[in-house]
């Protein structure tokens, strides 16, 4: 066991990412508990297993970065340092969530730190990506998008063409594959092509990296090379996570087996969570009581937020069209159409 | 007193709004090489605000929609509107949707021209006409000037828009000429215009079935009937207000939509006027489309898809007074 490191900005943004890795774990284990308790909607996407991938790509992106995500976005607002109150909130579907409970859990976003939009569809969001950062290059303001997408998304067109599009525009983008194995049912292994979605970046010209997603601080330094890269005018490129989910596609969402149990247990073993805990204390980056502290902290956070949104109002049925277009004139049934 | 062809107005609406605001772009295939005919215009401008897109249409939707989102306002040239196609999932789980599902955090302020092609043998997959299916879908905003002054007018509309707002052209309209002022004249979003004054029997048209309208109106007045000619030219929303005022005067209705007749525009229309207006109807409302036929290369069948002058004369008369015994 060594001795402490001396708090550098390193070792505070290390285990700053094993907080915001535990924020994103709690934050989903209450939202499930909240799910299977009967008190929020529909079904849930839940980052577990994967939080090393999102606290490390969040930590490798600037503060006026753009992060563009997935259905399975929680992670992302949250490991930007978002208010827990209000995502909460908009998973409970009250209007006091960020987007008044209109987006819902597969669309969780926080424009507040940089979270900015996420698609449910897949690989829908990469041609949005693309754009936000044709902005950033027409406006020369050096904001870097981050554009993430999993292994089934790696097969849909859009993505193909969005890869192909900002490389011959050599935009500041950088396009993220969480590779989870799955998509849903279907393993990658059987669906992709090739074993590693990076080799898929030669075909577009740009650098293409496979990094282990379970250590935060791979992923934060693969990534920020890529954001480097980006803002410094050089491109795209690809990097591939290599992750897993332990839990499933989505809760609440049946299905029969798809993979073997001991996979899954296999991977459970090595959560990354525990696992960057017991890294930490062996580098000397915190103490026990310290990463305890931090627990602790979570654990109330998390609690305060399910209060919060617990206790929030859901929107009044008057609130129904609100917001469908910026023409307020429209955001009402049409009175030529009345019924006397 | 000034005139312009359809696309020479277009051309001015763009280069106007270009000027005026940095954050216009031209985004589209083939661009560069066919702006209109005209010389000039990429002289204009800086090169990045005007790109040609490669052959990736899913890509220039959404593009588009997220540059909207940070800032900029894209003009995107679709090319034809059987190409919106590959890029229908763009259209409506982002382009229709963000503003909504971020509870108006998020503006999408995105022009998309939408040219229709069609009795022009460009064949069965070139040759559609969807914009029903874009009216079905909400938070769009969908325009479809006939005249050169309506282009400049509409298409600036659209640009200032901070929704989105897609204009379909019809080809047919593009070479034709009409006076366009300085600023036009005012056709905002949401608004159609009696293109023809009349008290026997009013005609919506879409797109050149105007035109066609228009036609029959001066013959159908050389048999004493007297049609009213609404251009429709906003989609969604429609002006429900000139046309259920129109069917007030008139008591009957006839709606020539180029569309496919399945849930087209003109069964919307008709659908309406009959749930609204029943009482002021004194015929039934008929509907002038196209045949659920995919339009073949061979011109002599591909013409019997369409709506035209003569089908229209037709359905007005089978609605006029003489038809339903003085009723």
């Amino acid at each position: 066991m060594t001795g402490m490191q001396p708090a550098t900005d390193d070792t505070r943004s290390i285990v700053s990412m094993w907080r915001q890795m535990l924020r994103i774990r709690r934050f989903d284990e209450a939202a499930s508990r909240l799910l299977r308790s009967g008190r929020m909607p529909g079904v849930l996407h839940l980052t577990t297993g994967q939080e090393a991938v999102v606290a490390g790509s969040s930590a490798a992106m600037g503060p006026d970065d753009l992060l563009i995500g997935t259905h399975r976005n929680h992670g992302y607002p949250v490991a930007r340092g978002g208010d827990l109150g209000p995502l909460m909130a908009e998973v409970l579907g009250k209007s006091t969530g960020v987007c008044e409970g209109r987006g819902g859990e597969m669309h969780l976003i926080d424009p507040s730190v940089g979270a900015f939009f996420s698609s449910a569809i897949l690989g829908s969001g990469l041609p949005v990506a693309v754009g936000t950062a044709l902005t950033s290059q027409l406006q020369r303001s050096g904001r870097v998008t981050l554009a993430t997408f999993g292994d089934g998304a790696s097969n849909e067109g859009a993505v193909h063409e969005s890869m192909n599009l900002a490389a011959i525009w050599k935009l500041p983008i950088v396009f993220l594959c969480e590779n989870n194995g799955y998509a849903v049912t279907v393993a990658a292994s059987y669906a992709v092509s090739v074993r590693d979605i990076a080799d898929r970046a030669v075909a577009y010209g740009m650098p293409g990296t496979v990094v282990d997603g379970s250590d935060p601080v791979a992923v934060r330094e693969a990534v920020r090379a890529a954001r480097d890269r980006a803002g410094a005018g050089n491109g795209p490129s690809l990097v591939e996570a290599k992750t897993y989910r332990t839990v499933d596609h989505a809760e609440n969402l049946p299905s029969q087996p798809y993979r073997p149990q001991e996979e899954v247990d296999s991977w459970r073993e090595r959560d990354p969570i525990t696992c960057f805990r017991g890294r930490l204390l062996q580098e000397g980056h915190a103490t026990e009581s310290e990463l305890d502290q931090i627990e602790k902290e979570v654990s109330e956070e998390v609690a305060a937020a399910v209060t919060f949104a617990s206790d929030s109002p859901f929107p009044e049925p008057a609130a129904l069209w609100e917001h469908m277009y910026v023409d307020e004139s429209l955001n009402r049934p049409a009175a030529a159409l009345s019924w006397p | 007193m000034r005139e312009l062809t359809y696309l020479a107005a277009i051309r001015e609406a763009l280069i106007e709004e270009m000027t005026s605001d940095e954050a216009v772009i031209l985004l589209g295939q083939d661009i560069r090489a066919n702006l209109y005919g005209t010389a000039g215009f990429l002289d204009l401008f800086a090169e990045e605000r005007i790109r040609d897109l490669p052959t990736s249409e899913t890509a220039c939707v959404g593009a588009a929609v997220g540059a909207a989102m940070t800032g900029l306002r894209p003009v995107v040239d679709m090319g034809s509107a059987s190409f919106s196609f590959v890029a229908l999932d763009q259209f409506i789980s982002e382009v229709s949707k963000i503003h909504y599902m971020s509870a108006g955090r998020m503006r999408v302020p995105v022009t998309y021209r939408i040219p229709l092609m069609y009795n022009g043998g460009v064949g069965v997959q070139h040759s559609d006409r969807p914009y029903p299916m874009f009216m079905q879908m909400p938070g769009l905003k969908l325009v479809c000037p006939t005249t050169p002054s309506d282009a400049k007018a509409m298409l600036k509309a659209a640009i200032r828009d901070d929704d989105p707002v897609i204009v379909f052209e019809d080809t047919y309209n593009w070479s034709s000429r009409g006076a366009v002022d300085d600023p036009p004249a005012a056709a905002p979003i949401g608004t159609a215009a009696i293109a023809r004054e009349g008290d026997d029997v009013t005609v919506v048209g879409i797109g050149r079935t105007v035109a066609f309208a228009l036609a029959a109106a001066a013959e159908l007045a050389d048999s004493g009937v007297s049609a009213e000619v609404i251009d429709l030219r906003s989609l969604s929303p429609i002006d429900w207000d000139t046309i259920f005022g129109s069917v007030s005067k008139t008591g009957r209705l006839v709606v020539a939509d180029a569309a496919v007749g399945i849930c087209s525009a003109a069964s919307e229309i008709a659908a309406t006027v009959a749930e609204h207006r029943f009482e002021a109807l004194r015929a039934p409302v008929r509907r002038v489309t196209s045949l659920p036929v995919h339009s073949p290369y061979t011109p002599g069948l591909e013409r019997e898809i369409y709506p035209d002058a003569g089908k229209i004369k037709a359905a007005v008369l089978s609605v006029a007074k003489q038809a339903w015994h003085g009723h």
